[in-house]
């Protein structure tokens, strides 16, 4: 079926070359990186992860998002995204890829990666994570793929297909819940501390993954001739609605415990984030932007009528995506450390070669999902 | 009580033991071809302890020193970089507000307030970075020292995020053309690895107690062993009040300050 990902329109050659040319400029600066150390990032010995660690930790939640439909369509038997499930698997699989490459290029020294397998360390959480991650990738690909081969047959999937999706389901739920647990179990880290991280992360992922699918699948009717159909878009519009509202709920929840509760080693992480703290207001600027769009996404998905307007519910999740984004994929990782153990505040600020890998390790998951759903769409026309 | 026959065969038998082990050339470390360095005298036994402890009295520091940062930085090839992003250090100095949030109030006096305090890993009874390691790259000794393999680190600095006192440096770039002189007799680092301070376990091994405490001249840092009721680190603490660095983690520090 590969074949399949090398013939397309002209428009299709174009992107592909595109990405391919983000990939290599991100390459190119990796190299750099490699060359001159992680000094060539904005991170420093205060705020020691950024933006790299943060995309994984927001793309771990796409990747678990695909739960979003396999359990409809497996377990209730829900019909409507039978045609979608696929789409969902492979999302999942280029989401744990760059999950995986950004934790490497996030490494001081890449090429002792395999310390990690010839030292397992089970009281570490970074351990599990890479279990969890590399199994849930395994279950996927095996998964997707069987199943798109057996379409493209035309025969049901094999039977020993079920109880590996089966097993995916609460897989998916353990990658997001163990990401959580790496910032979630730090004693000292008075943001990440906080028992509903695992919750909360889940509640973001359920919501911004599939408002991207949606938008994946927007694209695909457009330039795809593929429809996913109206019935599987809405009900993924609902489960993003609902999911975004429990998104902002546990966040709410969240402050308020910090701030009714008072304690400084607890209010001054989200003073920071959300109002800034001694003058340092980059971060709150952009929680402000998250935070406007999160709202007007979610009062245009809860209003039915809304919803059903394609071009507004394609805004909507551009919304949930770029609210989420922000919330986890900026904020979520530099707050943990500002401010610092010795009560010093910090600014990140990403530098060129840091923003220009990160833009290549997203163009390579891109590119990833561009083959694989241009495998999908030509095996589904033969049909 | 009188030992039984059992154990007193068991100490004879190591008594024997201790007696030979240094004339065993290839055994004893002093002989093991490391270089000392010049403060060092010519034949030293190793100093052991069950857990090795520090107090820590600011107030005795005269003002301005930073006699224990320079013999650390320079017994342990530690590059002075020059800007707070990819700073190393293993001692530094913060203020006691900072560092005691849960003491520190406004009618502190200033004799307090503006003292700088020496800051260091304090080698954790119930170390954080040791737990979050996915490499086992940092490890607790039986003595209590909590050390870095720097040829197994990974750098992905979880540790770093794990330590609630923000004790450990990563190496964000090559860091040897920035060590003023080197040290042969300690290792240099490679970028990419993180590194802390090792309550100086290379000079224990040759009889040698840490750079910084033979470095204050004001006796302000004090190092033995705190299961040792006649240490000096004992004789210190017995006479009040000491503070750790936020107990409330559960950390278990071992470093302890007198304010």
């Amino acid at each position: 079926m590969l074949e399949k990902a090398l013939k397309g329109s002209r428009g299709y050659g174009i992107w592909v070359a595109f990405l391919l040319l983000l990939v290599a400029i991100g390459f190119f600066f990796y190299l750099r990186q490699l060359d001159y150390g992680l000094g060539i990032t904005g991170m420093s010995r205060d705020v020691s992860w950024g933006l790299y660690i943060a995309q994984f930790t927001f793309l771990v939640g796409i990747a678990a998002s695909a739960v979003m439909l396999v359990l409809p369509y497996y377990l209730h038997d829900f019909k409507a995204f039978g045609k979608i499930t696929i789409l969902g698997e492979f999302l999942a699989v280029s989401a744990v890829v760059m999950c995986i490459t950004f934790i490497f290029v996030d490494l001081g020294q890449p090429g002792r990666v395999m310390n990690v397998l010839l030292y397992p360390s089970p009281t570490s959480v970074l351990f599990w994570d890479m279990v969890v991650l590399n199994g849930y990738l395994l279950l996927n690909i095996v998964t997707g793929w069987t199943v798109l081969e057996s379409d493209k047959k035309g025969v049901p999937p094999p039977a020993w297909v079920k109880p590996l999706i089966y097993l995916s389901i609460p897989w998916a739920v353990s990658i997001h819940t163990v990401t959580a647990f790496i910032y979630s179990g730090l004693p000292g880290r008075g943001f990440w501390l906080t028992a509903i991280m695992a919750p909360r992360f889940l509640a973001s992922a359920f919501a911004s993954g599939p408002a991207l699918l949606i938008l994946f699948c927007l694209i695909l009717r457009r330039f795809g001739r593929f429809d996913a159909g109206e019935k599987a878009i809405q009900t993924l519009a609902k489960i993003v609605t609902y999911a975004l509202a429990t998104s902002i709920f546990f966040v709410l929840v969240e402050l308020f415990t910090v701030f009714y509760s008072q304690i400084p080693g607890h209010m001054h992480h989200l003073t920071y984030l959300f109002a800034g703290l001694d003058g340092h207001h980059t971060i709150a600027r952009w929680m402000a932007v998250s935070a406007f769009t999160a709202v007007a996404a979610l009062v245009l998905l809860i209003i039915p009528r809304m919803r059903k307007n394609e071009s507004l519910l394609a805004l909507a999740c551009i919304g949930v995506f770029l609210s989420l984004w922000i919330e986890k994929g900026l904020g979520l990782v530099v707050t943990g450390f500002v401010p610092s153990p010795v009560e010093t505040i910090t600014d990140y600020t990403p530098t060129g070669p840091e923003v220009a890998i990160t833009i290549g390790v997203w163009a390579l998951g891109l590119l990833m999902i561009t083959l694989f759903y241009k495998i999908f769409v030509s095996v589904r026309k033969e049909e | 009580m009188a030992p039984t026959r059992r154990e007193f065969l068991k100490i004879a038998g190591f008594s024997a033991v201790g007696l030979v082990l240094p004339f065993l050339p290839s055994l004893s470390s002093a002989q093991a071809g490391i270089p000392l360095s010049p403060a060092a005298p010519g034949r030293l036994q190793a100093l052991k302890a069950k857990r090795w402890a520090m107090t820590v009295e600011p107030r005795k520091c005269r003002p301005g020193c930073t006699d224990c940062i320079t013999a650390c930085h320079l017994e342990h090839n530690v590059p002075v970089i020059g800007n707070p992003k990819d700073d190393v250090h293993w001692i530094g100095l913060e203020r006691v507000e900072h560092i005691f949030p849960a003491e520190a109030h406004p009618r502190l006096p200033e004799s307090i307030t503006k003292l700088p305090v020496p800051v260091l890993c304090n080698h954790c009874e119930n170390p954080p970075c040791v737990r979050v390691c996915p490499t086992q790259a940092t490890f607790k000794r039986a003595d209590g020292i909590v050390m870095m393999d720097y040829h197994r680190c990974i750098g992905c600095r979880f540790c770093m995020a794990a330590c609630p006192y923000g004790s450990r440096s990563m190496n964000y770039r090559d860091p040897r053309p920035f060590i003023r002189k080197i040290n042969q007799a300690f290792p240099t680092r490679t970028k990419g690895v993180v590194e802390k301070c090792n309550f100086c376990e290379e000079r224990l091994a040759r009889g040698i107690f840490p750079a910084c405490v033979i470095a204050c001249k004001d006796k302000a840092l004090a190092f033995c062993d705190l299961e040792d009721p006649r240490s000096e680190v004992r004789l210190i603490l017995d006479k009040g009040l000491s503070l750790r660095r936020r107990p409330e983690l559960g950390t278990g520090p071992q470093v302890y300050y007198i304010l």
